[in-house]
């Protein structure tokens, strides 16, 4: 997809330096650090990458779904203009919440209250944030139910009478209800057979047609993320490793991260071709961060990135990343397809 | 025929209740709990009719003559008392005080545990640990003679029995509430409202409360046994409302009379009510117990 021009007015989430540490008997965990991102207008946000490395951290902290036990740093978030790091809590949760941002948790399968109607909650959840009647609200209900693809009798199902695809399409359709300007979706087609997948990113690809919301997506699926996006965002121990638009991203990849991820994904061109992973685990993250957290597995790495976070670089039109070697990635992406330089 | 007119009464209240008719009627011991309970409800409602006699009358039977300590028979079904006061009047007007007095307790205490435990299991942090302390200097209480106290201090008066029983009588239900509120708060649906922006008065009300709801009835159930059991042991003590007449009272009267190995009538018809009352509703809050441990349940 051709994207028109961006302008500066046309940011709708705008994140800078965000971190959020848990704190642990071990020390605190730096489960996100210093991760800088804005979404625009109408477009498709995906974050990528593998489970442990904070995305879902990251839409917690935005969303104000933190434990207490953790803590939140940024230099600044703001949506559409808005401030939202000075915005109390009570603000956050009556003007932003839900109305602007809505969330499609991770297993929005189990994300309805089991003891009322699903309609009954799609309701509530525009009731407790407009001034509506409940009929008009209703009426919505139903036209939302639609635009997923559910018949509206559905409305007076509980939630245990619908399938796990069913559940997840009328989550959708709630997040939906109140036109928000932005929608996160965690993990949306986690757990569901590629078919209803398939039927629910297309469901997800009209009404993005159809609505001026943004969207981020989050995943751990390259291959939901690639046919979904617009720009992605790969994650890695707390850090966006690299961040690009999607035909960037996989054309010219500079993270030797997103080249292991690239070899470690089935390509249609290249059938018979044995897959490559990355070896090794994900860090800890316990303690000061002053290493790049993917230098233990990297087959590139320099002894720079054992004592210094590298800082995020622009490589090209819109296209940042957080590697020493950023300089060296022609050969860097030579060697990655190789199967030897993987090898631990 | 009364039973069947118990059943239509049955059917009435189940359009009105239909769930919870639905609960108590698949359970046979806590279907018969039932239809006793509404059968002590409606003497309590129309007591004043249906008792004969005015519960402290000196009676003289047909022939004239003084009824001191007879025992049933069909001009006394109940019995009298040495003073000649007919029983069976005093055990249907104390069934009203009766219930009452469980009742009114049973549903206040539930009222104060389920906010308790719901507020403490939900919040927690510091708000749970000066809620729980509470309860827990409760059950440190001696629980009829700290009950006995209150009276003592405000008065032998019916309100003061029901606030004194129901002050004391929350702290298990509460307990219960904010374990149960606490396993519901960690459930994905609660995030997903959190994200939705429902306030915290929303979620605890509207989302954890109707999850929390057979354990809730279950411990009112249980609630207004208790109460009943407390009252009669209070009244028994001779700390019940002087000017009412209740069960536990009236064997308060037979214990002073000391008529106790000759008038077997006297302390079998308010026992038997007791027991009867508070089984039916143990057996009720059985059902009800089914629903929220399903293990109980029968294949």
């Amino acid at each position: 997809m051709i994207l028109p021009e961006k302008k500066q007015t046309d940011i709708v989430l705008s994140v800078q330096g965000l971190g959020v540490q848990y704190a642990t008997a071990q020390g605190p965990v730096h489960a996100v650090s210093d991760v800088s991102f804005d979404v625009y207008k109408n477009e498709v946000f995906g974050i990528a990458g593998e489970s442990g490395c904070g995305k879902s951290t990251l839409i917690r902290s935005l969303m104000r779904l933190l434990p207490d036990s953790s803590t939140m740093t940024a230099s600044g978030l703001q949506y559409k203009g808005r401030d939202l790091l000075t915005m109390d809590d009570e603000t956050f949760r009556k003007q932003v919440q839900w109305q602007e941002i809505s969330l499609v948790p991770q297993s929005a399968m189990n994300s309805f209250n089991p003891v009322y109607r699903v309609g009954d909650q799609v309701i509530e959840s525009m009731l407790a944030h407009r001034k509506m009647g409940k009929k008009e609200a209703a009426e919505r209900a139903a036209e939302l139910f639609d635009v997923v693809g559910l018949e509206t009798g559905l409305l007076r199902s509980y939630p245990h009478e619908f399938s796990g695809g069913m559940r997840q399409r009328a989550m959708i359709a709630m997040s939906l209800s109140l036109d928000p300007g932005l929608i996160v979706m965690d993990e949306p087609t986690t757990g569901l057979d590629v078919l209803v997948q398939e039927r629910i990113l297309r469901r997800i690809r009209e009404i993005r047609a159809e609505m001026e919301s943004a969207i981020v997506l989050i995943t751990h699926d390259i291959a939901v993320i690639a046919e979904m996006s617009d720009r992605i965002g790969i994650m890695y121990g707390g850090q966006m490793v690299e961040q690009a638009t999607a035909i960037d991203l996989f054309e010219s990849p500079y993270h030797p991260y997103t080249l292991g991820l690239n070899n470690a994904f089935p390509s249609i061109k290249d059938i018979g071709g044995d897959l490559i992973s990355i070896p090794g685990s994900p860090p800890t993250l316990i303690g000061p961060l002053n290493y790049c957290p993917f230098y233990e597995r990297c087959p590139f790495s320099i002894d720079e990135c054992a004592h210094q976070v590298p800082m995020p670089k622009t490589v090209g039109n819109e296209h940042e990343i957080r590697c020493f070697r950023s300089g060296d990635a022609v050969d860097l992406r030579r060697l990655a397809k190789e199967k030897t330089t993987w090898r631990s | 025929m009364f039973v069947n007119k118990i059943g239509s009464a049955m059917r009435i209240i189940q359009r009105g209740f239909g769930e919870h008719y639905g609960i108590i009627n698949a359970n046979g011991l806590s279907r018969w709990g039932f239809r006793i309970i509404m059968v002590f409800v409606l003497v309590a409602i129309f007591a004043p009719w249906i008792a004969p006699n005015d519960p402290w009358e000196m009676m003289y039977d047909v022939n004239g003559k003084f009824a001191s300590l007879r025992s049933p028979s069909w001009e006394f079904p109940a019995g009298t008392t040495h003073l000649g006061y007919d029983l069976f009047s005093q055990l249907v007007l104390a069934t009203r005080t009766t219930l009452i007095i469980g009742f009114v307790s049973g549903l206040v205490s539930i009222v104060v545990g389920a906010n308790v435990g719901l507020i403490a299991g939900y919040y927690g942090g510091k708000v749970d640990e000066v809620c729980m302390r509470l309860t827990d200097i409760l059950y440190g209480m001696p629980f009829l003679p700290f009950i006995i106290v209150l009276i003592a201090l405000f008065g032998r008066k019916l309100e003061f029995v029901i606030l004194a029983i129901a002050l004391i009588i929350w702290r298990t239900s509460a307990r219960v509430i904010r374990a149960q509120t606490i396993a519901i708060k960690q459930r994905q649906f609660i995030t997903a409202a959190k994200a939705r922006g429902c306030s915290d008065f929303r979620i605890i009300y509207q989302h954890i409360l109707p999850n929390v709801l057979p354990l809730l009835l279950l411990y009112a159930a249980f609630n207004i046994a208790w109460s009943i059991i407390t009252e009669a042991s209070v009244s028994f003590l001779g700390f019940g409302d002087g000017e009412t007449v209740s069960w536990g009272g009236m064997l308060y009267e037979l214990w002073l009379s000391g008529k106790t190995r000759v008038a077997w009538w006297w302390f079998a018809t308010p026992s038997v009510c007791i027991i009867l009352l508070v089984t039916s509703l143990v057996f009720v809050s059985r059902a009800y117990e089914e629903v929220a441990n399903p293990r109980l349940r029968k294949r």
